[in-house]
């Protein structure tokens, strides 16, 4: 195998130029792919934190999914009845206590119950809906990152003002009114308060920030005339991966729907699916491209290197032996160019993880690229670019192998 | 040793109503109906005028082609049916090759070319294929040339580094085709020399094609082809005048 090794070796250092030339046409792959792999995994982990931070890792409603099973289905098997809505039960979670208490039991994490509803702002003859949720603040402030949010006053101020709001700084300047300021809220049920805004918050997220308030959990019952009744449980869990088997269980458990936050995001989950595909496929082809530079180089090696060839099977050399020296001399690109590739993918993620943004607006005034170091890119990458080195040698190496030594010899004579 | 003495003895390669047609447009028959054994210890010629066969037929004898009807034996073990990879062995350990153009690694030492047929096969390893290696280079005069490369030689001494390379893993068959064809005339004479030399030593048997009849007529046993026919093959007693095997 050293000879081989030897041989492959003085035909690719004959070359020189041109191999410095693919090797860094594999380098340049390799590390490109290896920076944008790294870049787009960290850009997704960080939208994902941001997201998992920012909502409720279950959220358990007061729907049910499927509608609760007919009398008569469980008393005949040949019964089916079809067309069934499932139950809207306006009483909320029933016994929220109770269900709280059941799901402390096993469920790590922490809770917040709330009431959810719609209501109409008035503020000095403008009228705007908003979404309102009744919570206890500290039990909230537990399952959601919203005081990271807050502009001016503070979440934590609603529970010394029984009948305070903390709204978005946006619904806020739509209305004209200030911190401070009083404004009142008809629910649809006819009955109207008196809210004083206590806080205000800026999430980026412009539906939230023009239309989403939170009021104490009691203002909210009275407001939407159901004492004592709760819709939605929140849950921060101590660990975010376990979502969805603990949502599930919630559901069994409890009749009601409990959404994990991966069920809750599947659309944009499923979009980073497609993102990771696009980007796949780019590296694919940049290392495809590379792959085209071993060909090139292989075959133009077997066709200098004719003779050689010739003279190595006069000794008798096998033909896949002959076909491995040109296999190793494009795998040997391959690996170099890997290597190197490997090195500047990983001084690329290095520098772009240096830049530094100013966001406007943001609650962080300077922020960085986030670049995920995850050894699977480097694997990948290195994998792909071997076997398209490999490929790309193997047929300009077949073909040398298949040469008729005695057509050469012939030729030279 | 010649070839009268070896009747009963099994040749070391025997050609059995060989012929070789080139499939062209208009077929070319490059050699027909060769019945021609070579036993050990020969030191044979082929000669005949250009483009009569000689060379096709040493490709033939060395397995490098296959013939389109008839059968080569290489020691009374046909070949017709083998595949390619045995009959590289075959080359690799059975037989040595020299060629006009000497057809050297330029990149390798003349110690590197000499070891690539060792190194391949495997029978001498280690220090024991590199005492081998300068055995041969020191034997063929190229004791001071060893860690040069072959563009560093004169084309006498690129021919001499050949004759060592075929001779590495001690084939006892060396196939030569015009050895000399490309020298002048004071190399030619060194490297025939050299031919003279191994001929016979150890039952080694040497095939050399060439069209010079000065050298040929030193030889041994003269085959001549005309129009890829034998049409004469002749042995000579009186000329034996290299060492015997001792």
């Amino acid at each position: 195998m050293t000879l081989l090794f030897d041989i492959a070796w003085t035909h690719i250092r004959g070359r020189l130029r041109q191999t410095v030339v693919s090797i860094t046409g594999v380098m340049l792959g390799v590390g490109f792919s290896i920076a944008m792999a790294g870049l787009m995994q960290g850009s997704q982990d960080d939208f994902v934190a941001t997201l998992i931070d920012a909502l409720p890792h279950v959220l358990i409603t007061d729907e049910v999914r499927e509608p609760p099973r007919q009398p008569a289905t469980r008393i005949y098997d040949a019964v089916a009845i079809s067309g069934l809505q499932p139950r809207d039960d306006r009483r909320g979670i029933l016994n929220p206590t109770a269900v709280t208490a059941g799901l402390r039991v096993w469920v790590p994490g922490t809770f917040s119950a709330s009431l959810s509803g719609q209501g109409v702002i008035g503020y000095s003859g403008k009228e705007r809906g908003i979404a309102l949720t009744g919570i206890d603040p500290k039990a909230e402030l537990a399952v959601s990152a919203i005081e990271d949010d807050i502009r001016q006053g503070s979440f934590a101020a609603l529970t010394a003002t029984a009948n305070g709001i903390v709204i978005g700084d946006t619904l806020a300047d739509n209305l004209g009114a200030k911190f401070g300021d009083t404004f009142s809220i008809t629910s649809a049920s006819g009955v109207r308060r008196q809210f004083k805004i206590v806080g205000l918050f800026h999430t980026g997220i412009s539906a939230s920030d023009n239309g989403v308030g939170f009021v104490n959990l009691k203002s909210a019952q009275i407001l939407f005339e159901r004492p004592n009744a709760i819709n939605q449980i929140k849950i921060h869990l101590e660990e975010v991966n376990t979502a969805d088997i603990v949502a599930a269980r919630i559901e069994a458990e409890t009749g009601y729907k409990a959404v994990a936050w991966e069920e809750a995001n599947e659309g944009l989950l499923e979009a980073f699916k497609i993102r990771n595909t696009i980007m796949y496929t780019v590296v694919g082809a940049i290392l495809l491209v590379a792959g085209f530079g071993i060909f090139n180089i292989v075959s133009t090696i077997v066709h200098e290197k004719a003779r050689d060839i010739a003279i190595l099977k006069s000794l008798g050399f096998r033909q896949h032996i002959v076909m491995q020296i040109f296999v190793l001399e494009g795998l040997s690109i391959g690996v170099l160019g890997s290597l190197a590739g490997s090195a500047l993918g990983f001084s690329l993620c290095r520098l772009l993880s240096a830049i530094k943004f100013e966001i406007k607006g943001g609650p962080a005034e300077i922020t960085h690229l986030p670049i995920a170091y995850e050894p699977a890119h480097y694997a990948i990458a290195i994998a792909f670019a071997l076997a398209s080195a490999g490929i790309a040698a193997f047929m300009p190496a077949r073909a040398a192998a298949r040469l008729n030594p005695v057509d050469i010899i012939r030729g030279a004579t | 040793m010649t070839a009268a003495a070896n009747n009963g003895r099994q040749p070391v390669i025997e050609a059995r109503n060989v012929t070789r047609i080139l499939p062209e447009t208009v077929p070319v028959t490059l050699v027909k109906d060769i019945d021609l054994a070579i036993f050990p210890g020969d030191f044979m010629a082929i000669t005949g005028p250009s483009g009569s066969g000689k060379s096709s037929l040493l490709y033939l004898l060395g397995l490098l082609d296959l013939p389109t009807a008839g059968e080569v034996l290489i020691n009374g073990r046909p070949t017709h049916d083998m595949d390619e990879t045995e009959r590289a062995a075959i080359r690799l350990g059975t037989l040595g090759f020299v060629f006009q153009f000497h057809f050297l690694l330029e990149e390798f030492t003349l110690l590197g070319n000499t070891m690539v047929p060792m190194r391949h096969l495997g029978r001498f390893k280690g220090a024991a294929m590199r005492e081998r290696a300068e055995y041969l280079l020191d034997a063929l005069g190229l004791a001071d040339h060893m860690h040069k490369t072959p563009d560093q030689l004169s084309g006498g001494q690129r021919q001499r580094v050949a004759v060592a390379r075929a001779l590495a893993n001690d084939p006892p068959v060396l196939l030569a085709d015009e050895p000399t064809g490309s020298l002048d005339s004071k190399s030619s004479e060194q490297v025939f020399q050299i031919l003279t030399d191994i001929a016979g030593r150890d039952g080694r048997a040497v095939v050399a094609v060439t069209h010079d009849l000065d050298m040929a007529e030193r030889m041994d046993r003269r085959v001549r082809l005309i129009d890829g026919r034998i049409v004469a093959d002749t042995v000579q007693t009186a000329n034996t005048q290299m060492a015997e095997p001792a």
